[in-house]
């Protein structure tokens, strides 16, 4: 019986796929891949179909998003498991898991009310800008990856760190050189999640990116996300535009997928090392 | 450069960066709580919307979000939980346990919105359910599957060796054991599980706005549209409808999301003092 159950799990992933495929399919042979990935062009009503620009888009702010996500995560992650003082541990915890399970259009609408005025006011531009989006979500995938490297670091035998102690190097340098390294696959898959939710966030990019549809001329200009696309869309597409909107869905799943197989393999390769 | 110096500095950028993002955070709470809980009354809380959400309360976008949550957890449950226990009792490390948890994995991974696209295709459109409470809980119920069959494992592995030993010594067969011992121990850790599964049905709102669709009135049927706190607050935010209740309706999401979080903790804290026992 938990067989059942079990294999119709893994269908639900095989059906999936197999939906969104079938529905997307058909346009990228019709539009032909390379026009329909490097198009930039995104004209429904003129049935011109390239998504070159939202690659572009996804690409730049999940780029940014790390700029930001990753530094201030591994130091955040390093800070919890070796510096902060326990009751400060006992506040960080409860307060990281609660800011993950935040929802999405809350961390938009912040980035509304704070990051986008502040960026049209410094920086010039409409705000509504992969600049925005950066910020925004560099701080919505802390979470993921601070809570995942901060277990790869705890996790840690013991024996590294003493080892490295009773060499005589100091706190710091057996941080750097040798913990770290040890809980590296840990860590990057976290950063590779964290990377994931960026890239995956539809809501909050709608919010605050702009959504305009041609390619991106500097970090100031709005783009649109191959997310925001399907979300922005769906609501009203039908015949050849809904085909395309499930294409787009096909390019992010493939990314997506990629991204998981590399996290999953980095697990399974920490788990053998312990 | 000092070896003390270099050393100091790298510790001070650390604490720097941590508090910075610390203060950031609890910042972006802070505000939506500061602005959003005047705005929450009785009233408020069962008061029907009107005109667009511009006045009034959310009643219905409350109950909205209860008709989409409760179905979907009960529908995933069964599956996530009868999974957890093909692969940490049944399976012998096989191909298909490779299989099932590769796929657990990556449906973790795959982003709200293509679950609203598949959602959208095979409930919606294949299944004729249009767009409504029915087909978003479905949605949701496959999206929340990875989380219910990771906490679920992780529980039922945890349950101590020598209890199931004790039991087979008793002469009880494989399934007497499963359903007198693994499941009683391994019952807190999986409602851990489900917890988190109902916190990340309250906060979904990519997936619903593409299957459940946003109608405001009071669904009177799970095959009627409606929307969730999560789907109101956004529309109410990005339409510039009403900033107060868009407020309003936010602080009332962090604090359903941070009770969630608290009975966890809970839960979480009580399995480890049992474990050490």
């Amino acid at each position: 019986m938990f067989l059942i159950f079990a294999l119709t799990s893994i269908s639900v992933l095989a059906v999936i796929t197999g939906f969104i495929f079938m529905q997307g399919f058909p346009l990228i042979a019709d539009v032909g891949l390379r026009d329909f990935l490097f198009g930039t062009t995104w004209e429904p009503t003129r049935g011109q179909f390239g998504i070159g620009a939202m690659i572009a888009g996804s690409l730049a702010v999940t780029f940014g998003a790390a700029l930001i996500g990753i530094p201030v995560g591994i130091c955040c992650s390093i800070f919890m498991a070796e510096f902060a003082p326990g009751i400060v541990r006992k506040i960080f915890r409860p307060a990281i898991q609660l800011l993950a399970g935040i929802p999405s259009v809350v961390y938009g609408f912040w980035g509304i009310m704070f990051v986008v005025p502040f960026i049209r006011n410094y920086f010039g531009g409409p705000g509504l800008s992969i600049l925005a989006g950066s910020i925004v979500l560099g701080i919505m995938m802390l979470p993921t990856i601070i809570s995942i490297s901060e277990v790869a670091i705890v996790s840690l035998s013991h024996t590294y760190k003493e080892g490295a102690l009773a060499l005589g190097m100091t706190h710091w340098q057996t941080i750097l050189a040798v913990q770290l390294p040890a809980a590296k696959s840990g860590i990057v898959a976290g950063v590779i999640l964290g990377l994931g939710r960026a890239l995956g966030e539809t809501m909050a990019v709608i919010m605050i990116l702009g959504n305009a549809t041609a390619l991106p001329e500097s970090i100031l200009s709005p783009v649109r996300t191959l997310t925001a696309n399907i979300g922005l869309e769906m609501g009203y597409a039908t015949g050849v535009h809904r085909q395309a909107l499930f294409a787009t869905g096909i390019v992010l799943f493939i990314i997506i997928m990629l991204l998981n197989i590399i996290a999953q393999h980095l697990t399974n390769r920490g788990d053998m090392i312990e | 450069m000092n070896l003390n110096i270099s050393e100091k500095i790298a510790k001070t950028v650390v604490w720097i960066a941590s508090l910075g993002m610390f203060g950031v955070l609890t910042s972006i709470v802070a505000f939506i709580l500061f602005k959003g809980l005047p705005a929450i009354s009785w009233s408020f809380l069962t008061q029907m919307p009107e005109k667009m959400g511009r006045e009034g309360g959310i009643a219905s976008p409350i109950a909205g979000t209860f008709l989409v949550t409760v179905p979907a957890v009960l529908i995933a449950m069964p599956f996530g939980i009868g999974t957890a226990f093909y692969l940490a009792e049944y399976t012998k490390g096989g191909i298909i346990t490779r299989a099932v948890r590769f796929s657990a994995e990556s449906l973790a991974g795959i982003p709200s919105i293509v679950y609203g696209l598949f959602g959208f295709i095979f409930f919606v459109v294949k299944l004729n359910l249009g767009w409504s409470i029915l087909s978003g809980s479905l949605t949701l119920a496959i999206m929340i599957l990875p989380t219910i069959i990771r906490t679920s494992e992780v529980a039922i592995s945890s349950v101590p060796k020598t209890y199931k030993e004790v039991s087979y010594s008793l002469g009880a067969t494989k399934w007497q054991t499963i359903r007198l011992t693994v499941i009683p121990s391994a019952v807190r850790g999986i409602a851990i599980g489900v917890i988190l599964a109902i916190g990340r049905c309250v906060s979904e709102t990519a997936a619903l706005i593409l299957t459940a669709g946003s109608v405001l009135g009071m669904p009177d049927s799970l095959l009627s549209s409606g929307r969730t706190m999560a789907v109101h607050f956004y529309l109410l935010a990005t339409e510039g409808i009403s900033p107060e209740r868009a407020f309003g309706t936010a602080a009332l999401l962090i604090i359903t999301v941070f009770f969630i979080n608290v009975v966890a903790n809970t839960l979480i804290e009580r399995l480890f003092k049992r474990v050490g026992r």
